[in-house]
């Protein structure tokens, strides 16, 4: 009887399976929700296409003189400006959970 | 007989003069109504400001409207756009410079082209020197002017006190590159033009 053949070791026909870090889906989901946060506070404020504005000028009229003039009051109503920087910041948040590696390291030969 | 004429002339014309003279009407308004809006265009939208803390003098008599005369003053600080970063950048060294500059005035001696449009309102053409950013220019402001007689009083709920009310509306255009003010730069997204539009009320109390 002659022994049987020896057979190297059969590799697994499936790819190694990738994961996520949890770190990274965090800093996603806090991407997406800093964005959608930034835009329903711009939205809710009222769609304001202009610059923010710290204070905001009222307009009023002097009854005897009839000069129409401005009183600021102090409220905050932001701009494109804070909509801009809080989509930016969002998506580089997002971005970021996409640098480096996200498999198992190779095994090194 | 003599003395009497004289008396009654005398008394004739210290009236005369008392009705005729003109008044010194002073701006600043203790009601905080008066304020020059500047606007000028930007990327965005146009940047429109206010600067509130007005003063001066202007001496005006309704019989020689063409005579009047006075400055206006405004403290270059006061200068307030709905934007804090804005108001900063605005009244800091690389624009108004308003820790140097602290005044911006209008002065003029004589209105020209007084044309009455009502009853106790007129249109003129004031001729004067303008001072921004510590550099004079000659201007020429489009006014209107009403006089509102009997009027001061009344305003501030004291109508027994009497006085006049005077009122003076303009508006013009200078060139901030003209007044050391950014020449050349950032045209792009700052206009070059900045429109000055006032409304002031100045008041003469009853002698």
């Amino acid at each position: 009887m002659t022994p049987a053949p020896s057979t190297p070791p059969t590799e697994s026909p499936l790819p190694p399976e990738k994961t996520i870090a949890a770190w990274r889906i965090l800093l996603r989901g806090a991407g997406v929700f800093l964005m959608l946060y930034i835009f329903c506070v711009w939205a809710a404020k009222g769609y304001h296409r202009g610059w923010s504005q710290n204070q905001v000028p009222v307009k009023q009229v002097d009854p005897i003189t009839e000069i129409e003039f401005v009183t600021y009051e102090k409220r905050f109503i932001p701009g494109l400006d804070y909509l801009g920087g809080g989509l930016i910041a969002g998506s580089v948040i997002f971005a970021a959970t996409f640098l480096g590696r996200r498999g198992p390291k190779p095994d090194r030969v | 007989m003599n003395q009497m004429l004289r008396t009654i002339a005398f008394a004739g014309f210290t009236i005369v003069s008392a009705v005729a003279a003109p008044k010194a009407y002073d701006f600043k308004d203790p009601k905080g109504v008066n304020a020059i809006q500047f606007t000028l265009d930007s990327v965005l939208e146009p940047i429109v400001g206010t600067a509130g803390a007005v003063e001066g003098k202007i001496t005006f008599d309704p019989a020689d409207v063409a005579a009047t005369k006075g400055e206006i003053e405004v403290e270059a600080a006061s200068l307030t756009v709905p934007n804090a970063k804005m108001t900063e950048h605005l009244v800091g060294a690389d624009w108004i410079d308003a820790a140097k500059h602290e005044d911006i005035s209008f002065e003029f001696s004589k209105l020209d082209s007084v044309k009455s449009i009502s009853e106790g309102k007129w249109s003129a053409i004031a001729a004067g020197k303008f001072t921004l950013k510590g550099v004079t220019k000659e201007v020429l402001v489009p006014v209107t002017l009403s006089h509102l007689e009997g009027a001061f009083g009344k305003r501030i709920n004291k109508p027994e006190l009497g006085g006049d009310l005077l009122v003076v509306r303009g508006v013009f255009t200078i060139l901030r590159g003209d007044y050391g003010i950014q020449p050349g730069k950032n045209e792009d997204k700052v206009a070059p033009a900045i429109q000055l539009t006032f409304a002031l009320v100045g008041g003469a109390p009853k002698a």
